[in-house]
């Protein structure tokens, strides 16, 4: 499941990871205890559904006037001594990274999760200028150990065995370890702490910017966090130019809605509300703090009304743990930091040219909305997404072809009629009793697709119109007569 | 009251029992059934693959088909989903349209809960002496907001033993499209759907949707699995016909 899977096809990479079955075992067991978790923790908040209600409105209102807010963060930020920075494109971000390190002349980056810096991939543009970049959430770091893209948005090594990460660890830290849950965390305790007094810059994510106070909210549980934005001289957070909410009482209502969404919990072990440095006076803190604020795309969805709401996102990743295809195929085969409904919609809509195919792994459940704390209408975008599709011909000729075909014939009745007599004679010689799998077997493309696994109808002799001229006449016999065996049954 | 009958292109051609079902169910309850004959589909294979402008030519033909009529009803949660969640979008800039659609959601209903909310009957009389799990589709569910509604009509249902099934709100991996276009994970979940049909113990697995059945129905004759699939309206006009004899 490494990057060098890029070039293939949705088609292929979703292939690839059907066949792994352990991936397939983990990905399920993580969404079914995650999603009992925030059932059980929703189902206890009284209000739930209000809560939901207020955080759609509260997000709705931020996108809405987001240069307001981010003008109004940028200013209390650089109050506090905080430095801002834009970046328009991830180029631009790596740039402005990479400037702050040489000035520095930093050696080693201590980095807590955070998704915006994998979207650029910071990590590898830190390591070809030769700067050591360590991953320190506990998941992240299996995955960089292991060159992979994330599985999860939230628990990103779910796909890897307790004995591959000992391996790992193994290779990590010259040594032997066992595979028993202590001794594997405390090998990366042991690790990380070294990581943590030894680097030069911490970065971290951010999961909300407050506009009316230039603070830093970020959400973590395994301490990591905490380690990363207080112990390096230098801390630079990046986040993505959405992150913005207005004021410290919203915070509530996003305090209310992600931990529950995304772990069942009703707060994260650690919340941290950053603002600026360390002040005169501080006992402790980075000698200096930068934010970066990445566009890459935002603006254009920001101004496209059929797709802002997107924007509204917390990425709490409990559209995932409902998605009945990223069920089936975990995170990786996504091919972008971004998986499940939330990545089948934002990832294309980031990388339009390279990742249009996404808008496909869906069914159109609406399983994501259903399970999404602020209301996005995930299912209704990746429609939006599908026609962008077939306005820019991304689209099969033959599929273009046979919907031209299918809207001519099924907005003019004769033509319907015909076609369902044709069809269903079709039916009768290829898939009746007789010579149903010799039949099928032959079909190719679509058809293949469904007779592979599954068994066509039986085949019908008369269309519901048929029998409907008998239907008539029974009405007239008797309205409550329902003996007669109109049409069989099967 | 004058009920106009949408059987939807796949119970038109394929599942015409459905049809017959539901006009019974019907008339027993005193309603007049038409079946306007120029009606084909509601376009919602073209409008969930993205082609809008194919959708729309064939939604504008429902439209006029069924603009006279009092109340439609649909054996299809998905259809009727299509229609009152997408038909507003689909007709967002042609006014006139917009306003028939308006009119066109405001009568048109899914078979259950034209049944219950409607007509507000729960208990049809029939019996049907088996034990029975219900998949709730996902369209009748989420665009909708049919959830109780068939259940209501099944646990008035004489002897007929209602089972859980787990994971019941799961897709079963139809959706169209996308189970020829990524037919492999299609099927992986239509797969896990039935291994949940059978933990669940039941006989007849039903349904509003003959889509979602079709699919289940395929994947279990397939391999040669014995649960039978059935339509709501299926179920209820066989037990009332008596062709349930008690075991």
């Amino acid at each position: 499941m490494s990057r060098t899977q890029a070039t293939s096809n949705l088609k292929q990479r979703f292939g690839q990871a059907l066949k792994d079955d352990f991936l397939r075992q983990a990905v399920k067991f993580t969404a079914d205890s995650l999603r009992g978790k925030k059932e059980t923790s929703t189902e206890a908040v009284e209000n739930w559904e209000a809560w939901r209600d207020r955080g759609r409105q509260v997000r709705e209102h931020t996108i809405a006037h987001l240069d307001f807010y981010l003008d109004q963060f940028t200013r209390e930020a650089e109050a506090k001594g905080t430095r801002v920075h834009f970046a328009e494109d991830a180029g631009e971000a790596v740039r402005v990274f990479l400037e702050i390190v040489r000035d520095r002349n930093a050696k080693r980056v201590a980095k807590s999760k955070s998704m915006v810096s994998e979207e650029i991939r910071l990590n590898q543009h830190l390591e070809a200028a030769g700067v050591e970049c360590v991953e320190t959430d506990l998941g992240e770091w299996i995955i960089q150990l292991a060159g992979e893209t994330p599985s999860h948005l939230i628990i990103p090594a779910i796909h890897k065995t307790r004995a591959q990460i000992q391996a790992l660890f193994e290779r990590r830290g010259r040594c032997s370890l066992t595979p028993d849950t202590a001794v594997l965390a405390g090998f990366a305790r042991r690790t990380l702490r070294e990581v943590f007094i030894h680097s030069d810059i911490g970065m971290t994510g951010c999961n909300f910017a407050i506009a009316e106070s230039g603070a830093v909210v970020v959400f973590t549980n395994e301490g990591n966090g905490r380690m990363v934005a207080t112990l390096p001289k230098t801390h630079v957070v990046m986040m993505g130019m959405e992150r913005i909410i207005p004021t410290l009482a919203d915070l509530e209502v996003m305090a209310h809605l992600l931990p529950r969404s995304a772990t069942g919990q009703k707060i994260t072990s650690y919340v941290q509300v950053l603002a600026g440095p360390r002040q005169s006076g501080e006992g402790d803190g980075p000698e200096e703090m930068h934010v970066i604020v990445l566009d890459n795309g935002r603006s254009r969805i920001l101004g496209d009304p059929e797709f802002r709401e997107v924007l509204h996102c917390i990425r709490c990743g409990a559209c995932l743990n409902v998605c009945p295809v990223y069920r089936q195929v975990g995170g990786c085969a996504y091919d972008s930091v971004y998986s499940g409904p939330i990545g089948a919609v934002l990832t294309p809509l980031l990388q339009p040219e390279t990742s249009y195919e996404l808008s496909d792994a869906s069914s159109l459940c609406g399983a994501c909305a259903e399970a999404c704390p602020v209301r996005i209408p995930l299912h209704d975008m990746i429609v939006r997404l599908r026609r962008r599709n077939t306005e820019a011909g991304r689209t099969p000729w033959s599929e273009r072809l046979a919907f031209k075909l299918f809207a001519s014939v099924f907005s003019c009745p004769a033509a319907y009629r015909l076609a369902g007599v044709l069809g269903r004679a079709a039916q009768r010689l290829t898939v009746g009793e007789a010579a149903r799998r010799t039949w099928t077997d032959r079909f190719t493309g679509p058809m293949r697709e469904w007779t592979r696994h599954r068994a066509l109808p039986e085949p019908s002799r008369e269309a519901f119109r048929d029998l409907w001229k008998q239907l008539a006449q029974e009405s007239d016999r008797s309205p409550k007569s329902t003996d007669s065996d109109i049409g069989g049954n099967r | 009251m004058k009920v106009s009958l949408f059987a939807t292109c796949l119970v038109d051609q394929f599942f015409p029992q459905v049809g017959v079902s539901v006009v019974r169910l019907l008339r027993r309850q005193g309603c007049e059934i038409d079946f306007p004959e120029q009606q084909t589909c509601c376009g919602q294979p073209a409008f969930n693959t993205g082609y809008v402008e194919e959708a729309r030519k064939i939604a504008r033909h429902t439209l006029k088909v069924f603009a006279d009529a009092e109340y439609v009803v649909l054996p299809s949660g998905s259809c009727a989903g299509m229609i009152h969640h997408y038909y507003p979008e689909l007709f967002a800039h042609e006014k006139s349209l917009l306003h028939q659609a308006e009119r066109f959601i405001e009568k048109t209903y899914e078979f259950s809960q034209f049944m219950v909310n409607v007509l507000g009957v729960e208990d049809v009389g029939a019996r049907f002496p088996h034990r029975v799990t219900y998949h709730p589709s996902c369209h009748g569910t989420r665009l909708l907001g049919v959830r109780q509604e068939p259940l209501t009509l099944l646990r008035h249902v004489r002897q007929l033993e209602l089972v859980p099934l787990p994971h019941a709100e799961d897709c079963c991996g139809f959706g169209g499209t996308f189970s020829v276009k990524l037919g492999d994970v299609s099927a992986k979940m239509v797969e896990e759907k039935v291994e949940n049909i059978l933990r669940s113990g039941a006989e007849y697995v039903v349904g509003m949707d003959t889509a979602c059945l079709m699919n289940i129905g395929g994947y279990m004759k397939r391999h040669e699995i014995g649960v039978q699939t059935l339509h709501l309206a299926e179920l209820l006009d066989r037990g009332l016909n008596g062709q349930e004899a008690p075991e």
